[in-house]
């Protein structure tokens, strides 16, 4: 059978090799997650089943429901300071997976580099590649933060640059980007006429301070497209509702690749985000205060065992390091899921930077938490006890 | 500080050690603070939710309407302390509408309940009229629901 050979050569998500057999394992612990471990908001689940009951059951206009566009406009204006207009600069997506597709396709042409922020999560590249574009991976260091800096993009920065691709807060390390740190990549941005995609996903979930948009920077409202939705804040992973927002000419680009591979996104999840944006806001906040409670256990805990974990300050995840261990982070996690059963991703998979780390979600409750953190200290020990000997006989 | 409260509301056995390390604040100043609100009255007591049924306890339940005629000198409130007084009594509320306290009252038989609203509650002098609703299933008790929790569906691994 013949397969396109585009597609042979993507790799398999990283994520799901290394868990192939996991969920086979009893009594698994699961860090591993990147949804929510909150069930949608009840308010927003019967929103939609009383939509479903009046016959809700068509096709949207491509662009979405006219009523969840306004909305989407006055969340993002309130969220980022930016003004987007329904009619013709925000478009629901099926996901901000779609989002990413959709952005990239809308803006790549043949040949094109696109930068890509790493550690990433894993959509970024396959995006890149299957619009025929190349994607070229930028570094963000832990000694910075995870942050990107204008001499990490400008290093890498050649004539056939046309876009950036960056997560902030960032899947997989927690990290966020200040303003003054924006800063620079917008001026950077402007100066090369560089079209910035922007995964704002975790936006609501920031535990110091608001999240920044580039969008928000003089002169980045038009060279940025904002990618947002609904899963992670409002734990509506499996309706599959995104959005996203910039400048009339490039969304309407998006919204006809739209139209013509997915027409719209479904009216069922259409009808709930509209509750949960009008509704929803008090459930969203009491699901992030939670997070940030665990946030502070599961870093604490990290640190207090050995394995330096820089402080996240957005999304639900934590990054620690095992380089401590004398494991590679493969090792670690493989080591972690056979013989302790609690499963962390290797933050290899996530790039480069990601190389030593684990990337391990506190989307999970506050006792599964603290049961994984006693059974990586259990492993821990194991690994001294077995290191030990060698040191002795190498003094 | 309102946090503390909240986290205790949800989990009273949460330990001044575990709410710090939850909240970001110091452990000595969450006992200070849990300290000074159960002074305060603010927190009035620990205690578990039970669901009885489920432990094969035959508790009857009944919700008692009461219509109450005050007299000069006598108000709602001291005719809701005397029945608040009885045991019997979980819930005592003044409410709006077609009668003036609603009560929820806990007893072992339907027989027990119907004479302690016979004996105790109907002859009072300023009572003139109770209606009995007995419980027959309960669904929500005190944020707590009854069925079973919602489980987690999540594949252990994304993508």
């Amino acid at each position: 059978m013949k397969i396109a050979n585009k597609v042979k050569g993507l790799p398999p998500s990283g994520i799901r090799k290394f868990f192939d057999l996991a969920s086979s394992i009893p009594d698994v612990i699961s860090l591993g997650v990147g949804e929510p471990d909150f069930v949608t908001p009840w308010r927003v689940r019967e929103a939609s089943i009383y939509a479903l009951e009046r016959g809700y059951t068509t096709y949207t206009s491509n662009w979405g429901l006219l009523e969840l566009r306004e909305l989407i406009s006055k969340y993002m204006f309130d969220a980022t300071g930016v003004d987007y207009s329904p009619k013709n600069e925000t478009l629901v997506t099926t996901g901000v997976s779609e989002g990413i597709d959709l952005a990239v396709r809308a803006i790549v042409d043949p040949g094109d580099e696109v930068l890509v922020v790493e550690p990433s999560y894993v959509s970024y590249r396959p995006c890149v590649i299957m619009a025929g574009g190349t994607p070229v991976s930028v570094s963000a260091s832990v000694d910075n933060d995870f942050k990107v800096t204008r001499e990490d993009l400008e290093a890498k920065i050649t004539d056939r640059t046309t876009a950036v691709i960056m997560n902030y807060p960032n899947n997989p390390t927690g990290a966020i980007m200040p303003r003054k740190d924006l800063e620079e990549i917008a001026d950077l941005a402007v100066e090369r006429d560089l079209m910035i995609i922007s995964d704002e996903v975790y936006e609501k979930m920031t535990y110091e301070g608001k999240h920044a948009s580039i969008a928000s920077f003089n002169g980045m409202r038009d060279n940025t497209i904002a990618l947002n939705g609904f899963s992670k804040a409002f734990a509506m992973t499996g309706w599959r509702l995104g959005y996203a927002c910039g400048n009339a000419e490039v969304i309407e680009a998006m919204m006809k690749v739209h139209q013509y591979t997915m027409l719209c996104a479904p009216i069922t999840a259409q009808m709930a985000a509209i509750e949960a944006l009008k509704n929803g806001q008090d459930d969203m906040r009491q699901m992030i205060d939670e997070y940030n409670r665990r946030r502070r256990v599961i870093v604490k805990g990290f640190n207090d065992l050995g394995l330096s974990c820089f402080e996240p300050k957005g999304a639900f995840y934590a990054f620690p390091s095992v380089k401590s261990t004398g494991l590679t982070d493969e090792q670690f996690s493989e080591r972690l899921l056979y013989e302790k059963h609690v499963i962390a991703v290797p933050g290899s998979v996530f790039g480069e930077s990601g190389v030593g780390h684990l990337r391990c979600s506190y989307a999970t409750s506050m006792e599964q938490i603290k049961e994984a953190l006693g059974r990586i200290a259990d492993l821990l020990q194991e690994i001294q006890k077995e290191q030990a000997p060698k040191i002795r006989t190498k003094s | 500080m309102r946090e503390v409260l909240e986290l205790l509301e949800k989990d009273a056995r949460l330990t001044p050690k575990e709410i710090a390390e939850q909240t970001g604040m110091d452990e000595a100043e969450v006992a200070n603070f849990v300290a000074a609100m159960e002074a305060r009255g603010v927190i009035k007591r620990y205690k578990a939710i039970v669901d009885w049924d489920k432990f094969g306890d035959e508790a009857v339940y009944a919700i008692i309407e009461v219509s109450v005629s005050l007299d000069r000198g006598v108000g709602y409130d001291s005719i809701a302390e005397r029945i608040s007084k009885f045991p019997e009594v979980v819930n005592c509320m003044l409410v709006s509408g077609d009668h003036d306290l609603n009560l929820l009252i806990k007893g072992k038989t339907m027989k027990e309940l119907a004479f302690f609203v016979a004996e105790k509650i109907a002859p009072l002098q300023q009572v003139q009229h109770t209606a009995t609703h007995f419980m027959l299933r309960a669904y929500k008790t005190e944020g707590e629901i009854m069925f079973d929790r919602e489980e987690d569906k999540r594949l252990v691994v994304h993508p």
